[in-house]
């Protein structure tokens, strides 16, 4: 049983970071209805930065820079790549994120080099073992993990008030219920996209700090996109909650499943079993658990 | 504007013309050329970079110093294979009809690149080095008469690290109910060790799991939690990139500990460890190989290369792990050349004088002594049956600030791999209608 | 001047419904065949027809059945590789297990086996679409990469889980040379396209279009939505099949589960995108981009002697790459066939437009 519940607060923990990388993704798609492929390689982008400014600058200044590298790059690819694009099928504006993708792969270890970075800003990393008293050896628990999940609610916690409480925040809600008559009220819909794109970028940065913590900063952590993507199905593509609660859902899932059914297959079976989990839920409830229900039965 | 755009297509499209004539340039008479495959981007970018700058370190250091081989320039190309199979191949063809001999010898650098060039070398003729990597079967130069996997296969290498933790318990009849695991990267590299490791928990009688993790395995959280509940005695890595010093940090958060883990060579570099901090003091791994950067042949790199600016590397990255395996694999193929010089007279070789030159290598003490590499390698003899030579190693340590070794060399047990190669390369041989070559005749 | 249809009268049914109804099409359709099958195996490098033409055609192929299920039926799928390997696996089990049967029937049913997995994957799209589609259909690819590493029987036991095609010979004719493979894959390839570009002419191609432009509405004419998307499915898992078993047998030789990665999924529907939605044509041109862009980016410095390192090429490859997809889209959405249309249109009125 203390195992069981080492492997669920794996899960969980590993679904906070899952949710973080998914939670770009859901701002941008509410605000702009763009699938944003991009969004792993922004998280590398940013990391890669703030690792590299680092090395010259202390830490609250690297970071500043680091957001303000990321409003730039909302800025850019507004100007260049959204606004050429208005109105196209999602599916176009789709393939141009993934063409933002490789050029901010490439554009990024261009200028910040592609050696592996440790990230260290004092984030904690020892297992921690708590409960002992009721399970034998007790239940082990990473600090380092404790801490992103406190970050990622943070976080959360944050956005929710932007969203809820301030006049942008307002904005932005309006924009994702319906750009004509958002656009007809006088909302400015070209620096709502850059808002969206640069709160993403920040929560990239976010992310990017506690993968790089944990990984190292290199080119692999813009493979974790891939990660989000049955968290976003899960959760709903336009649901904050829906990110968080999928990303938990999925991080436990697949652990559970690698642990207790892997074995029986040979093992490495957590990354598919994630796509199933989200695919079986589909066809139970294809909006997912918290998007709306605009996917019309077919 | 719209014109400007066909320009521009005109343009690429021109400029595509123009590169394919310009592969049929041509070359100068006097010089060999190598072809380089190398991953300098993508997730394994970390472990290739410093591979590719020893690599052509050590290439540098012999135009500069004496002049190319008996006076053959060496040249190279890198092509960036980014541990893709089908790029590399790619690359493959594209620089194997260079240089006025062709390419004499290719490194594929990565297993599933050598699984797809070893059907394409035998028809190429082109040799191909896989030093320390590689189909582990290809060791049988009977029927893989183009592969040479120099120093080791996986087997010998899985072979070497039951040997170390067998004389860690105190000989290999205490192994008996022990447990190992081996924690595998995804993919034919990882997956090489398995057979060997089942054979040999057959015969010591001790548990033997095997846990894969996904390419690039930055996701090893449910593995390690299983090692946790599994409590193996110990857990031997077979990891690449990133994946190696994920696999630290999860070992050290789930603190089983590091110095009864221990890696494969390719486990074994200064990427791997860094990046977990404090966390992999004590990492064991083995080693192909001396590190550092305190041989003559290093200094030598430091004066002819690097002072003259055209070293590849960063100064402080040469002596490490992977620098010194790129200047070895440099070696071993520069020293082929020279063998086949001997023989075939001071031009450039072709692949199948490459093989000739493979197949009588002998890299003797004293022609180490007088590289500068004594002490970094040691002595070896190929044969037109045993394309791997001595497969040894020794198990080295990281201390939070270097690797050092714990362990003398240990040699891998022939009388154990040779009869499952045999084997195994006779599967191949059956299923590609390979009729093997009588080694006994060849001279 | 020279493209022009006056003059060129229909006078039958047939003429109306021919593939190629202008008689310049024809010509020039007959000159490229003419080029591809006589002129590149006599005149071409070997290096030209190994790492140019042949990844190019299995890569059309390919593409061309993404776009049947894309472009034609609207249905996103980043499945593409897994089913590429399930062709690959299966023509290698066929021939190691069946060594009597021809290669031919070996890719014909390891293309049906494809298919088969391919309806499979495809009984979600039953119920959702669009981009959770898309997520949904790298399930099925990340499944199959999974399967095909983990369960040995596939890869016949062998330790390394790496496989190579056994020697391959078409009624005693011995597929050995660049020359041989190009011209086996070049026949396959044109007799498939073929296929495709009447397939999508008839009624089963115009079933897949109504349930693109509006599912509801082409129920309501009599087409059955499970009928017509899960043949959408099965025919383009075919072709992906087949150029699946073509790329693994013809072109690596030797190959892993990670030789039909996730990247190459998304490169053929990049393939698609770029080329065209809903164009025979797009395939290749998209093929063409795709793969040639990156090859010519890697090769012109090389050639133009500039002194840049790897890893720099590699990177401002990436970075033009990306920044190609972005300008093409935004000067053209629909691709390069349709540039290719409007400048047929074009032609056609040159040199008096008005």
């Amino acid at each position: 049983m203390g195992f069981f519940i080492e492997v669920l607060f794996g899960g969980f923990l590993a679904g906070v970071l899952y949710a973080l990388v998914a939670l770009g993704f859901v701002l941008i798609f509410k605000a702009s209805g763009v699938f944003n492929f991009a969004q792993g390689a922004m998280v590398l982008f940013a990391a890669l930065s703030l690792v590299r400014l680092l090395e010259w600058l202390p830490l609250p200044l690297a970071l500043a820079a680091s957001v303000l590298i990321m409003i730039a790059f909302a800025f850019v690819v507004e100007r260049l790549v959204l606004r050429p694009l208005v109105n196209q099928e999602g599916i176009i504006l789709f393939m141009a994120t993934i063409g933002v993708s490789y050029f901010i792969d490439g554009f990024g270890q261009t200028i910040w080099g592609s050696d592996v970075y440790k990230l260290d800003i004092g984030l904690p990393n020892e297992p921690v073992f708590i409960l002992e008293s009721v399970f034998e050896g007790g239940v082990l628990v990473n600090a380092f993990d404790l801490v992103a999940a406190v970050i990622a609610g943070l976080l959360v916690a944050v956005l929710a008030i932007f969203f809820q409480k301030t006049r942008i925040g307002r904005a932005l809600r309006a924009v994702a219920d319906d750009h004509q008559a958002a656009q007809s009220v006088g909302i400015p819909l070209r620096d709502i996209w850059v808002i969206v794109w640069s709160t993403s970028g920040i929560v990239a940065l976010v992310a990017g700090i506690v993968w790089g913590s944990a990984l190292g900063v290199q080119f692999s952590i813009s493979l974790v996109a891939l990660k989000a993507l049955p968290v976003l199905i899960l959760g709903g593509f336009t649901s904050v909650p829906g990110a968080i609660v999928g990303g938990l859902i999925i991080g436990a899932g697949e652990k559970l499943a690698e642990v207790y059914i892997g074995p029986f297959f040979g093992g490495g079976i957590e990354n598919w079993f994630a796509y199933m989990l989200a695919l079986l839920f589909l066809l139970v409830r294809p909006q997912g658990l918290f998007g709306e229900r605009i996917i019309e039965r077919v | 504007m719209r014109k400007h755009w066909r320009i521009a297509t005109l343009g690429v499209l021109g400029a595509a013309a123009m590169t394919l004539a310009g592969l049929g340039e041509a070359m100068a008479q006097n010089e060999q050329f190598l072809p380089r495959l190398t991953y300098r981007t993508g997730p394994y970018a970390p472990n290739g970079v410093p591979f590719a700058n020893g690599y052509a370190d050590y290439l540098n250091l012999l135009n500069e110093r004496d002049g190319g081989i008996n006076g053959v320039k060496l040249t190279f190309e890198e092509c960036e294979t980014g541990y893709d199979t089908a790029r590399g191949v790619e690359c493959y063809d594209r620089l194997k009809g260079k240089g006025p001999t062709g390419a004499a010898v290719v490194d594929p650098l990565s297993t599933g690149i050598t699984f797809a060039l070893t059907e394409k070398a035998p028809g190429d003729k082109i040799p191909l080095i896989t030093m320390g990597y590689g189909r582990s079967e290809s060791q049988d130069g009977s029927v893989f008469g183009w592969n040479f996997p120099l120093l080791g296969t996986y087997w010998a290498a899985a072979d070497i690290i039951m040997n170390y933790v067998a004389q860690k318990e105190g000989g290999y009849g205490k192994l008996k109910g022990k447990k190992i695991s081996l924690v595998y990267h995804d993919s034919p590299y990882g997956k090489e060790p398995i057979p060997l490791l089942e054979e040999l928990s057959k015969r010591h009688g001790f548990t033997f799991t095997a846990l894969p993790v996904t390419h690039p395995g930055v996701e090893q959280k449910a593995t390690w939690l299983q090692i946790r509940q599994a409590r193996p005695d110990y857990v031997l890595l077979w990891g690449w990139g990133v994946m190696n010093s994920t696999s630290i940090k999860e070992a050290a958060a789930v603190n089983y500990p590091r110095n009864k883990m221990i890696g494969v060579w390719w486990s074994g570099a200064e990427p791997d460890v860094t990046p977990a901090g404090d966390g992999s003091k004590g990492y064991l791994a083995a080693a192909l190989h001396a590190i550092g950067d305190q041989f003559p042949v290093h200094r030598d790199i430091v004066k002819n290369v690097y002072d003259k600016g055209k070293g590849a590397a960063k100064k402080e990255e040469i002596g490490h792990v992977l620098y010194n395996r790129g200047v070895v694999n440099a070696f071993l193929a520069t020293e082929a050349m020279r063998k086949g010089q001997a023989r075939f007279g001071n031009k450039p070789l072709t692949g199948e004088q490459m093989r000739w030159s493979l197949e009588n290598l002998d890299i003797t003490a004293t022609r180490i002594k007088e590289a500068g590499f004594e002490g970094l390698v040691y002595p070896m003899k190929l044969s037109c049956q045993d394309h791997m030579g001595s497969a040894r190693a020794r198990i080295q340590q990281w201390d939070g600030s270097k690797w050092s070794f714990v362990s003398d060399w240990i040699e891998a047990d022939r009388k154990l791999l040779d009869p499952m190669v045999a084997a195994a390369a006779k599967k191949y041989a059956d299923e590609k209608k390979i009729t093997p070559r009588d080694c006994s005749k060849e001279m | 001047m020279l493209y022009r249809e006056a003059g060129q009268f229909k006078t039958s049914y047939d003429d109306d419904q021919a593939v190629f109804p202008i008689r310049q099409d024809r010509w020039g359709m007959a000159f490229i065949l003419a080029v591809a099958y006589v002129a590149l195996p006599f005149f071409a490098t070997d290096y030209f027809i190994t790492s140019i033409m042949i990844p190019f055609l299995i890569y059309a192929l390919a593409a061309i059945g993404l776009n049947l299920l894309t472009g034609y039926c609207g249905q996103v799928s980043l499945g593409t590789g897994g089913f590429m390997a399930v062709g690959a696996y299966a023509a290698y089990n066929l021939a190691i297990r069946v060594p009597e049967l021809n290669l031919i029937v070996v890719f014909i049913l390891s293309g049906g086996a494809a298919a088969m997995v391919g309806v499979v994957f495809g009984i979600p799209s039953l119920r959702i679409k669009g981009f959770y589609l898309a997520v949904a259909t790298l399930a099925a690819q990340f499944f199959l990469d999974w399967a095909f590493s983990r369960i040995k029987w596939f890869t016949n036991y062998t330790p390394s889980g790496s496989v190579a095609a056994p020697p391959l010979d078409i009624f005693g004719f011995a597929i050995n040379t660049p020359d041989r493979r190009y011209f086996l894959i070049l026949v396959i390839v044109t007799v498939m396209a073929l296929a495709a570009k009447n397939l999508v002419r008839g009624r089963v191609g115009r079933s897949w279009m109504a349930i693109r432009d509006m599912d509801i509405a082409a129920e309501i004419i009599g087409i059955r939505p499970l009928r017509a998307k899960l043949s959408a499915f099965a025919v383009s898992s075919f072709f992906a099949g087949v150029a699946g078993a073509l790329w693994a047998f013809l072109h690596l030789g030797a190959w892993e589960p990670l030789a039909f990665d996730i990247n190459r999924s998304f490169l053929l529907l990049f393939m698609v995108i770029i080329g065209g939605l809903g164009s025979i044509l797009g395939c290749f041109l998209g093929a063409a981009f795709i793969l040639m862009v990156p090859l010519a980016l890697n090769q012109i410095p090389t050639a133009l002697g500039m002194p840049l390192s790897t890893a720099m090429i590699s990177h401002l490859e990436f970075m033009i790459f990306g920044a190609l997809i972005v300008f093409f889209l935004i000067v053209e959405p629909h691709g390069l066939a349709r540039l290719w249309a409007l400048g047929k249109e074009k032609l056609r009125l040159w040199p008096f437009p008005h």
